[in-house]
């Protein structure tokens, strides 16, 4: 079987950057993953990536991609990795369509929606629940929808969302909102905006689409006539895939500052680690000195 | 004969904008239907899927929920 000297797992900021620097530095490598442009391309407007003070996800999202094309990059896309494991020299990546070998991997897997865990939400995802706002907000023009959650996406969500919604309900598991002054004060200023603080959801109801949500707060339970939920809670690391690799309390993938792991020739980049901040602009960076990184550790060790 | 390719979509899905870019790319000519702004087309989507994700691709009458490159690509002879 070939062995290429990496393969990059993920396509977001941290992996199509990390596959830019390997293409400079003339790497025989592969990327590896289920998406282009990762969370970033689900995101709305973006106002904090240098050189663009203002650029949409999906379209920071193309960039990325033209960018990385432009090396005629080999891409397995719509592939999901299922297992990095070191044997020997070698590493083995395990996908659900095939098996690969390298001398040095990058995992850039990124981050997902972390779910509800409440009844329903199996049954009514795609059924008016959903965790993408910018995918699927504009398919409820005119009717009342619930995001979930008080942070910085939910409140972008709630914001992509007045455009376009009768009413938006905010239903916040805290006191208070813990987003972004400006996007506090931006769902402030929206008319259309009810803030429900101290708010549980605890179901989902529907018969073949969602028509209501549960909510309990100290004083009472009741329902809330909505057609859409959006979930947006938090994220997970996509890191299970590295069994072996040490990981934090938070389930994010340990890295040195020069992004090796605890095992040599595995190396991390992006969302999925424990890198202190999780911005686009930061992945990006990550991924470039990752695969900085990884060009070094192929020239220290020679692998025949 | 070429086939008949409904694809069903709004203009800021990821996924969509990937699905029209691969038919373009395979030359393969489709009627496009935002959902976001055309309602009979939204009624029509969820109908014949019973969900609201997009996109969806509806290829001589098989219906694909999602861009999934393989039965795409199976479903079109490609």
């Amino acid at each position: 079987m070939h062995i290429y000297d990496l393969i990059i797992i993920g396509a977001g900021p941290a992996g199509i950057t990390a596959s830019v620097y390997a293409a400079r530095k003339k790497l025989d490598f592969l990327v590896i993953s289920l998406d282009i442009g990762g969370q970033a391309a689900w995101s709305g407007d973006i106002e904090n990536y240098t050189g663009y003070q203002f650029i949409t996800g999906p379209e920071l999202a193309q960039k990325f991609q033209e960018h990385m094309l432009k090396y005629d990059t080999a891409l397995k896309e719509n592939e999901e990795v299922l297992e990095v494991k070191k044997i020997g020299e070698v590493i083995l990546v395990k996908t659900n369509k095939a098996d690969y070998q390298s001398r040095s991997v990058i995992i850039a897997s990124g981050k997902k929606s972390k779910e509800l865990g409440v009844a329903g939400e199996k049954e009514f995802k795609n059924r008016g629940l959903t965790y993408c706002a910018t995918c699927d907000g504009p398919l409820f023009a005119g009717r009342d929808v619930a995001v979930i959650g008080g942070g910085n996406s939910a409140l972008d969500a709630a914001l992509q969302l007045v455009k376009i919604a009768k009413q938006v309900y905010l239903i916040n598991n805290a006191v208070s909102l813990s987003a972004d002054a400006i996007m506090r004060r931006k769902v402030e200023e929206a008319v259309n905006v009810t803030v429900l603080n101290n708010s549980l959801i605890t179901a989902i109801l529907g018969d073949k689409f969602v028509q209501a949500i549960k909510i309990k707060s100290a004083s009472q339970e009741k329902e809330l006539a909505v057609q859409g939920v959006f979930v947006e809670i938090g994220l997970v690391p996509n890191s299970a895939l590295a069994k072996d690799v040490e990981k934090n309390s938070k389930n994010e993938i340990s890295i040195d500052s020069s992004n090796q792991t605890n095992i040599a020739g595995i190396f991390a980049a992006g969302d999925v680690t424990d890198v202190s901040e999780k911005q686009i602009i930061i992945a990006a960076g990550e991924g470039s000195k990752a695969a900085l990184s990884v060009f070094h550790y192929l020239s220290k060790n020679n692998f025949n | 004969m070429a086939k008949s390719v409904k694809v069903y979509s709004t203009s800021t899905c990821p996924w969509c904008v990937r699905a029209k870019q691969f038919l373009k790319e395979s030359h393969i000519e489709f009627q496009n239907l935002d959902v976001s702004a055309d309602q009979l087309a939204a009624d029509e989507m969820m109908a014949k899927t019973g969900q609201m994700g997009v996109p969806v691709l509806d290829i001589d009458g098989e219906i694909i929920i999602g861009f999934d490159k393989e039965k795409i690509k199976l479903a079109l002879g490609l």
